[in-house]
């Protein structure tokens, strides 16, 4: 049902095309999921057909499909937040709501620093490719060629890091007290109360599940 | 009121020998003094010692005093000295924050650390695009700038802290011509209008010819010779500490060495 609610939203949100890439990053591990409760579930004896040494059962296919089904509504969730959230907004509201500096800074520093590193891995690959490092053909030339960019990669990550520190200092990073807030977002009466739903039923799940009350449900 | 070294000796930590030594300097509000020396010299050790990043946030250690509008920098946190006295680094590209979406966040990042009104934050925000002509490129990603773009928008981000002291480490080196004449005209402005001392350490001693009051010739982490621009400027000895004369000076000092009379005028 959440992945039914979640997939709605999706469409709803006109993100579907962008949301693919992410299902498609998600599929390994749904495979992977599939494929060994459905062969491998222990103490299943439901055989519904056989493979060579390994036999899939009816129980491991249904624990499968739970199981990939849960992973797919929470890797939709991530996405769908990902994909209609600005990271400066929610670090800016989250700062007016009254998280730290630090805290804001981090979260906001490591979202941009993923593109920020695959951007400096780019320029890398094409320096080491200017001086006669072969990065593309075969299996073995590709492992070969990860080395001389990984090591500049790491390295050149780790010695910035002293810099920006100072620079941080140098900008009064650490003086006391709250940030000055520049931008109020529109919170409306119905956005709240669905909010604070949520939190409630997760409260209300989160309870009913670790005292039984879910299980004894027909 | 001044921005002060005096004595100043510093080295860093696990160094067998001192960076600096013997250092004494001082920068008074609306003067403008520059620092040339090879690299290697101590330039930027210089202007990490005069801010009060080292020894507190580098580390090593430091002997005799620096002292900015009468704060020692030893005992004075960052932050608040912040306040006093900016400093740009060498290279500008690691003192974007890395965090801010656009270059008109980036800027205001340091008004916003000293917990202004909104309104004041806004104010010098625009104050020091404009300044320094980046309008254009307020909602570009601070990343994705070339080298001249980001040393602009790293210096307008000092001026937004409104400091009354700025310390350059070679503020133009990744800027062509028209970047570095713009980059001048604003700290000549700075100082003239707002009263702000300039320490600017630079390799390109025709901007220095032009904008600084006095000048100062670091080698081997001491001060070797200062005075005025014109004086220090000509001096013949600068070849041997590794510094290139202006233009200007260069050419004089060939009509000289050719047997020929000079009739131009300094500078």
């Amino acid at each position: 049902m959440v992945l039914v609610v979640m997939l709605g939203l999706v469409a709803w949100a006109g993100v579907f095309r962008r949301y693919l890439p992410y299902l498609i990053a998600t599929s390994a591990l749904l495979v992977s999921i599939l494929l060994i409760n459905t062969f491998l579930y222990p103490g299943a004896t439901d055989r519904i057909f056989v493979l060579g040494p390994l036999a899939a059962t009816g129980t491991g296919l249904v624990a499968a499909l739970q199981a990939a089904l849960r992973v797919l509504a929470f890797a939709t969730s991530v996405a769908l937040f990902a994909l209609t959230t600005r990271t400066d907004e929610l670090v800016d509201d989250l700062e007016r709501r009254g998280l730290g500096r630090r805290p804001a800074f981090i979260l906001t520093t490591a979202i941009g620093t993923v593109p920020r590193l695959a951007e400096r891995a780019r320029e890398i690959v094409e320096a080491q490719r200017s001086r006669g490092l072969n990065t593309e053909g075969g299996f073995r030339a590709r492992v070969r060629g990860v080395l001389p960019v990984a090591a500049p990669l790491v390295l050149s990550a780790l010695t910035e890091v002293e810099h920006r520190a100072m620079a941080l200092e140098a900008r009064a990073f650490t003086a006391p007290g709250r940030r000055t807030i520049l931008r109020a977002y529109p919170d409306s009466r119905a956005q709240r109360v669905l909010r604070w739903g949520l939190v409630l039923l997760t409260i209300v799940l989160l309870v009913s599940a670790f005292s039984g009350a879910l299980s004894s449900l027909p | 009121m001044t921005l002060t070294m005096a004595a100043v000796s510093y080295r860093y930590a696990g160094a067998q020998v001192n960076a600096l030594r013997n250092i004494n300097l001082s920068v008074e509000p609306g003067r403008v003094v520059g620092l040339v020396g090879a690299n290697g010299s101590g330039k930027s050790t210089l202007c990490l010692c005069a801010v009060g990043l080292a020894p507190n946030a580098v580390g090593g250690v430091m002997e005799g005093s620096v002292r900015i509008d009468g704060l020692e920098t030893s005992k004075t946190p960052i932050y608040q000295l912040a306040q006093h006295a900016g400093i740009l680094f060498q290279e500008a590209q690691t003192q974007i924050t890395s965090g801010a979406p656009t270059v008109w966040e980036e800027i205001c990042f340091g008004p916003r650390n000293l917990s202004l009104p909104a309104d004041e934050v806004i104010e010098r925000t625009w104050t020091a695009i404009e300044s320094l002509r980046l309008t254009d490129i307020v909602g570009r990603d601070p990343a994705r700038l070339s080298g001249g773009q980001a040393q602009l928008v790293a210096l307008a981000a000092v001026l937004a802290l409104g400091p009354r002291y700025l310390v350059l480490d070679e503020p133009t080196s990744q800027l062509d011509p028209l970047g570095t004449r713009l980059v001048g005209e604003t700290l000549a402005r700075a100082a003239r209008e707002t009263g702000v001392g300039v320490l600017i350490a630079e390799h390109k001693t025709d901007l220095l010819a032009r904008l600084c009051d006095e000048v100062a010739v670091i080698n081997g982490g001491t001060i070797v010779t200062r005075g005025t621009a014109a004086d220090v400027l000509s001096d013949p000895s600068l070849h041997q500490w590794g510094v290139a004369p202006p233009a200007d000076v260069a050419l004089r000092q060939a009509v000289v060495a050719a047997g020929l009379t000079w009739r131009g005028e300094w500078p």
